[in-house]
Order: structure tokens, then sequence, then C-alpha cells
């Protein structure tokens, strides 16, 4: 299910939030309601965690990650560090990278198998990425936007991207992807999709402005209906078990 | 950027843009910068907010015209694209401010409804830098106050404020006639408020002053004039220093008309290199053409150097006198002189009066040698009976004058003939009042009998003056089975004028209502 939210009279979640299928981060110091929104969604799950990268909120834009790993700018602190990498479950990578283009969640669009990002990347960065993500890596744009973190979003399960898509850059992200894809919008036309909302294979978060039509596109294109998290944690879960035990 | 790649011979993989659903409805469509389709775009931006739906239009029923705020008035009928535009510059602030105009237009109403509807349509931009294009409706209500100068005239029609009084002291009209059809045709009394006929001239009255500058300087265009200005203080306010005056423009046409016999003051004749001293006016426009019929010298004599020293007629077109040719002898070649034919001949003449009745002939000198054979009837003045007593004429010692001087050939045979018979053509007149000055007894027979000769005239003379002048054709002419035997070189050429009469068809109608009331 998708469910409508606002960060501080914000809708651009999803500036505020990281989700994936293993770990939700959320900015710190916001109002108590935003975080339980995604608690009450989520706790029973996967952790959700409350930080800050840099001294920011701005997290989503800040960050890249997927079930299996996590990419922080140079900017975030030891202690945030810290603090991640002791909230995230261990299985997930936590690393800091040395990039000039600090706004890795703008640059980096990825799910668990994939990854697009911005053209100019570090070669560095890029063999990181495939490294601590364990994806596939492409340099592309979306739309002619080489910001492909801001204006596409996607799970293993689908994608939604920028609305001036053609459809010959349709037809060949979904193929890079695997997944299938859809152009369209959120908050009531907004084209940045990724700061607009939050997806993993279960649950999607999006700005309070979302309309009624939009939402449907979400949640079929990212097939929220049928979509049951213990299905996908399952698997999760019976590693998660065998460290535990 | 897109087709310099492609004319650089770069692949440019083709790109065909989908579709997305609109925010709202869901419906789908082309992407937009909001996103969102035309209609759920329209009903949640109005982008006419802010433009005004009504407003107030000033028209002057007198004149039709429409106040241009602060002050002037200008001239439009409805509908028109002048209206069109005073329309949108009432509304412009608002209108630039906000939107962009794409197009106007007026919607029909009832004239009597005082309503003026017109229909636009703007861009504006909407959401996200979406330009959203709609339709506006503006009623404006018109309002209707006289302008100043309708006001003013109402309050006392016959106001003016300059008049110009147009005189020439000859005893016959011809000047005034022709005058009056090139004022016509270059519509330079159209500002006139008034125009009255007096003795010896017309008066023109304006409403302003520099309109009757304009007119002044039409007439002093097209003959020789003297004027002067005069100006009478009517009321002033001498603490916001407005001073009304009425302005009098005198002007007075030199005397000296076509086909006047003329003797030369000595200083003129010298100053012209000893010309004449007889001499001809073979024409008068801005400048007078003098001809010595003895030896066909001539020379042009400006406004400026007539009124330097003025002189009169000695015998004018009245005193032409018939006479018969019986012998032309010794013809020279001819020769032009600015466009009319010239040819130095002997002639031997007798009166038309002394004609069978005794055996006086004239053996004299005459400038229309080309024109004249034995037996035809010429017109001229007769010096030899003339008793002459002018000043000029004393000054001259030992001058001896000819017989006569031989002026122009008479058509009165053939006239006599078509006698009766309606022109095919005729020509505009001015509306003018007759002052009560100028009515004596018989003076409308008089009047009319003048006019018949001036139209003569013009059919005799076809090429000089008749090109400066605007020919109607006469409705009521019907041409008959001899008409085209009979027409002679003298008459007009109409068919060079045909394509005047078609161009002026119009002004012909509305000449027709005129006449008709």
């Amino acid at each position: 299910m998708a469910t409508r939210i606002q960060f501080e009279n914000s809708c651009e979640v999803g500036v505020f939030s990281k989700l994936t299928n293993a770990y939700c981060l959320v900015a710190i110091g916001g109002s108590e309601s935003f975080y339980s929104a995604f608690e009450a969604e989520l706790a029973d799950v996967i952790p959700v965690v409350k930080t800050s990268i840099g001294g920011t909120r701005i997290i989503g834009r800040l960050c890249a990650g997927n079930k299996n790993g996590l990419l922080l700018p140079h900017t975030t602190t030891d202690q945030e560090l810290q603090h991640l990498r002791n909230s995230l479950p261990d299985q997930v990578v936590v690393q800091r990278i040395d990039e000039r283009l600090s706004a890795l969640g703008n640059c980096i669009a990825c799910n668990d198998h994939v990854a697009l990002t911005h053209t100019d990347l570090d070669k560095e960065t890029e063999e990181l990425i495939a490294d601590v993500l364990g994806v596939e890596v492409f340099r592309q744009t979306i739309a002619g936007n080489i910001l492909v973190g801001s204006y596409c979003t996607f799970s293993n399960r689908g994608g939604l991207v920028h609305p001036h898509t053609s459809i010959e850059d349709l037809d060949e992200l979904s193929t890079l992807l695997q997944v299938p894809l859809v152009a369209g919008t959120v908050n009531r036309g907004s084209e940045v999709i990724a700061a607009g909302m939050t997806v993993n294979d279960w649950t999607a978060f999006c700005g309070a402005d979302t309309t009624a039509t939009e939402l449907s596109v979400i949640e079929s294109v990212f097939k929220l209906r049928e979509a049951q998290p213990s299905a996908i944690v399952d698997e999760m879960r019976k590693s998660l078990i065998d460290t535990y035990v | 950027m897109d087709m310099d790649m492609a004319s650089s011979g770069m692949f440019v993989p083709p790109q065909t843009l989908g579709t997305v659903l609109c925010c709202i409805c869901g419906v789908p469509m082309e992407p937009n910068p909001a996103n969102m389709c035309a209609r759920c775009l329209r009903s949640r931006v109005d982008i006419t907010e802010g433009l005004p739906r009504h407003a107030a239009i000033v028209h002057c029923p007198e004149c039709s015209s429409w106040l241009q705020p602060p002050r002037s008035w200008l001239r439009a009928e409805l509908e028109s694209p002048a209206l069109l535009s005073l329309c949108l510059r009432r509304i412009h602030k608002p209108l630039s401010r906000l939107v962009r105009l794409v197009h106007g237009e007026f919607v029909w109403t009832e004239p009597h409804s005082k309503r003026i509807h017109v229909k636009l349509r703007v861009q504006r931009e909407a959401l996200h830098g979406a330009i959203l294009e709609q339709s506006h409706l503006v009623e404006f209500t018109v309002q209707d106050r006289l302008c100043e100068s309708c006001s003013r005239a109402q309050a006392s029609p016959d106001q003016w404020v300059a008049t110009v009084q147009l005189r020439q002291h000859v005893p016959h009209r011809r000047t005034f006639f022709f005058l009056e059809q090139l004022i016509l045709r270059h519509g330079a009394a159209a500002r006139a408020v008034r125009i009255k006929e007096t003795s010896s001239g017309v008066d023109f009255f304006f409403g302003h002053r520099s309109h009757a500058m304009k007119f002044v300087e039409f007439v002093s265009g097209v003959v020789p004039v003297r004027r002067r200005s005069d100006k009478q203080l009517v009321s002033h306010d001498t603490k916001s220093n407005n001073y009304n005056y009425k302005y009098t423009f005198s002007v007075e046409i030199c005397p000296i008309c076509r086909e006047d016999l003329i003797c030369l003051p000595p200083k003129v004749s010298n100053s012209l290199g000893n010309l004449g001293p007889l001499v001809i006016c073979a024409k008068v426009s801005n400048s007078i053409l003098l001809v010595d019929p003895e030896t066909l010298r001539t020379a042009f004599l400006d406004a400026d150097e007539y009124w330097r020293t003025p002189f009169g007629a000695l015998l004018s077109s009245r005193q032409l006198v018939e006479f018969i040719v019986l012998d032309v002898k010794e013809k020279t070649p001819e020769v032009t002189v600015s466009g009319s034919r010239y040819c130095l001949a002997r002639v031997e003449v007798a009166r038309m009066s002394d004609f069978g009745q005794n055996d006086t002939t004239f053996d004299v000198k005459t400038h229309l040698g080309h024109l004249l054979k034995e037996g035809d009837v010429v017109l001229g003045y007769d010096l030899y009976s003339a008793n002459s007593n002018d000043v000029e004429m004393d000054k001259y010692k030992g001058f001896e004058l000819p017989y006569a001087i031989l002026i122009k050939k008479s058509y009165e045979e053939k006239r006599q003939r078509k006698h009766g018979k309606q022109r095919k053509w005729r020509l505009k007149r001015m509306q003018m009042e007759v002052d009560d000055g100028a009515r004596g007894r018989g003076s409308e027979e008089k009047r009319n009998n003048e006019y018949e000769e001036f139209l003569r005239e013009l059919e005799e003379n076809p090429t000089g003056m008749l090109d400066q002048m605007t020919i109607y054709k006469n409705k009521d002419h019907r041409p008959s089975e001899t008409a085209s035997m009979l027409s002679g070189d003298d008459d007009l050429p109409l068919d060079e004028l045909i394509s005047k009469l078609e161009l002026s068809d119009d002004e012909e109608g509305e000449e027709d209502e005129d006449m008709a009331q």
C-alpha cells in the first residue's frame, strides 16, 4: 500500500527519508508524526532509523542504498557513520565514499540488482557502488536530465520515471533494469519523482499532495496491492535468525 | 541543438513523446509543464483574473468620434480597427501587466445598446511555466458626450476663429469658378465651417487658425496672390495668460486673367528685357505667363514680382470682338512655349460688324498662325476703335498701337450647331451661401451665364486647365445618333477621362444625393 505523508508541511518526503527492503532512514528532528507514520508501517519488518547526514536532514538526497549496502557522502560525520553502522542490520554494508558529487541520492538510483548513475561520477565511485550495493551500474540520463536519482525511482518490481521520458527511452531503461517502467508524476504534477516519494518492494510513501490518480498509478506500477512484506522478508529473516541464533 | 547535431551528421535517435495521465482526472495526455490536462488546468486556474470585464468609453454622437484620454478625439466607425485599438488602449495597463494578448475582435452588438463587446484571446503562465490560452470578453459601455469642437458648434453653430477673405477685383467670376474646381479636387476647404460668396470674392470660415493658414497656403500655390493677416482680441484671461483671437486673412488674387491684353509699365517691361509693352496673358498659375503676340517672346512673372509693380489689364476678355480672317501670310515655323504652340504670321482680318458693310480690313501680326485659315472667325481686341486711356500707355512716347490683336479662334459656329444639347460631363459645385450684398437684380441669370461661359471655355481649351480638375459623367446625358457625327475637335476627349470617372463613382453618387436634396 502507498501512504500519503508530509514532513513539516513539505510534501517532498523522498528528501527526508530513505526506504529500502532492509532498512528505513528518517530525518531526525522532524515532527514525531512523520517518524511514527514510517514506524507504524514498517516497525515489525525492518528497522526505522532516525539519523542526520552531515548535520542536515535531507538524508534521502544525500545517501544511496539498497538491501545490500548504504553509501554515504564524504560530508557524513564519524558519529553519524557509527550510529548508522550500529543501527542497521549487520549484512548491510555502510560505506562512506569520497565523491565530489556529494548528493549521492540525486546521482544514483538503484534497486537490489541494478543502479543508474550520474554520467560524471568517478570511476572509483562506480566500482564502490558495484561492490557495496552488489549491483550492475549504468551511466544514464532520464529525459535529458543527468540527475537520475531525482527524476526516477524504482524497486525490484517496477519503476516511475520523469513524465517527459520518450517511449524509446522507457524501453531502453526497462531493458536495463528488467522491471516495467511508467512515466508519471507525484505531488499533483511534480516531475521530481524521487523527491516526492520513496518506495521499496511492498510499500511506498508519497507526499500529501499526491492525487488519487497518481497514487493508483504508483500502486499499479510498483505492484503494491498484492505485495506483502512477509513473502519478501521471509528469506531475509531466515538469515537474520541464523545470525542471532 | 538537435538540429545542429542532425546537420553535423551525428546519429540522433528518434524520440516519441509518450503519454502520461493527468494528475487530477487521470485522462491520458501529452506531458506538459503542469502535468495536468488543459481542462483541469483551466478549472483550477483562471488566467483572466484581474483583467477588467467592464470599461467605459466616451463617444461624441455628433461627429462619431471617440475620446482618447486625456483630451484628443479620434474619429472611427463602429467595428473598425481604429476603434479596436482605442478600446484595447483603454484596458492596456492590466492587459500588458498580467497577460499576453494574442487576438482581439468585436462581437456584434446593436448600436443602440450602447455596448461594445470585445473578445480577446489572452495567454498567461499558469503553473510551473505551463502557458494557458483563454478567451475573455470585455464589455465597453458607450457614454455619449459632445467633444469640444461639437459642443462649441452646438452653442453657436457658425462660430469661427479664422476667416480667409479671397478677393479678385475684376468684373467676372471666371477665376473663382476655376478655383472652386481646384479646391474641390484637393479638398482644400474641407475643414471650412462656412463658405460665403460676396460681391467680388468668397469668404471661407474656419474653426482653427491652422486650417485657415493651410488654405491660404493652398491658394497661394495655385494663383498669384497678395495676403495680409490680422487678428482681433476677443477675450483674454490675464491670470492664466490665455488670449482668444479672431484671425482674418485677406487674400487678394491678382486682377490679371487669361486672355487679358496688358500694357506693361516701363519698369516691368525693362526688367523683362524690354518685353512688349503690349502683351497677352497666356496662362495664370502661381505665376503669370506673358506672351508678346508680335514677337512670340514670353516671360513668367511670379506673385512677388507682380505685386512689386502691380498693373491692370488694358482690355479684358469681355471686350473681345469677332474678326473674320481674309488671308494668312508669312507663316513662320511653330514654336512651343510652356506646353502651348504658337506660330507667328501676318493675317488680313476684317471686323465681323464691318463684313459686308465696308472694306475696312486690318493687316495684323498674330501668334495664332497655326490655327487660322481663310474664312475662320477669330476673337480679338479691336484697338483701332478702342479709346484707351491707360496711364501706362502714355509713358511710352511714340508708341503706335497695332490695329487689332487676335486672341483665340472662335468656335461660335460649331456651338450654334450643338445648341440646346446637353453636355456629356459635368463638374461638382461647392456649397456656398450667397451674401445679401452680392445678390442683386438679375444677378442669378448673370451668374448662370458666366458659368456657362466658363464651361464652354473648358470645352474649347481641353489641355491646360482641364488636367487640374475632376470631371464627372453626366448621367442625364442621352447620346444621340448625330452626336458621333458632330463630335469635332472641340469636344472633350472623354475617353481619356474615363479612368477618372470610374474612380469617382462613389463621389458621384454622393453628389447626386446632394443634388436631390
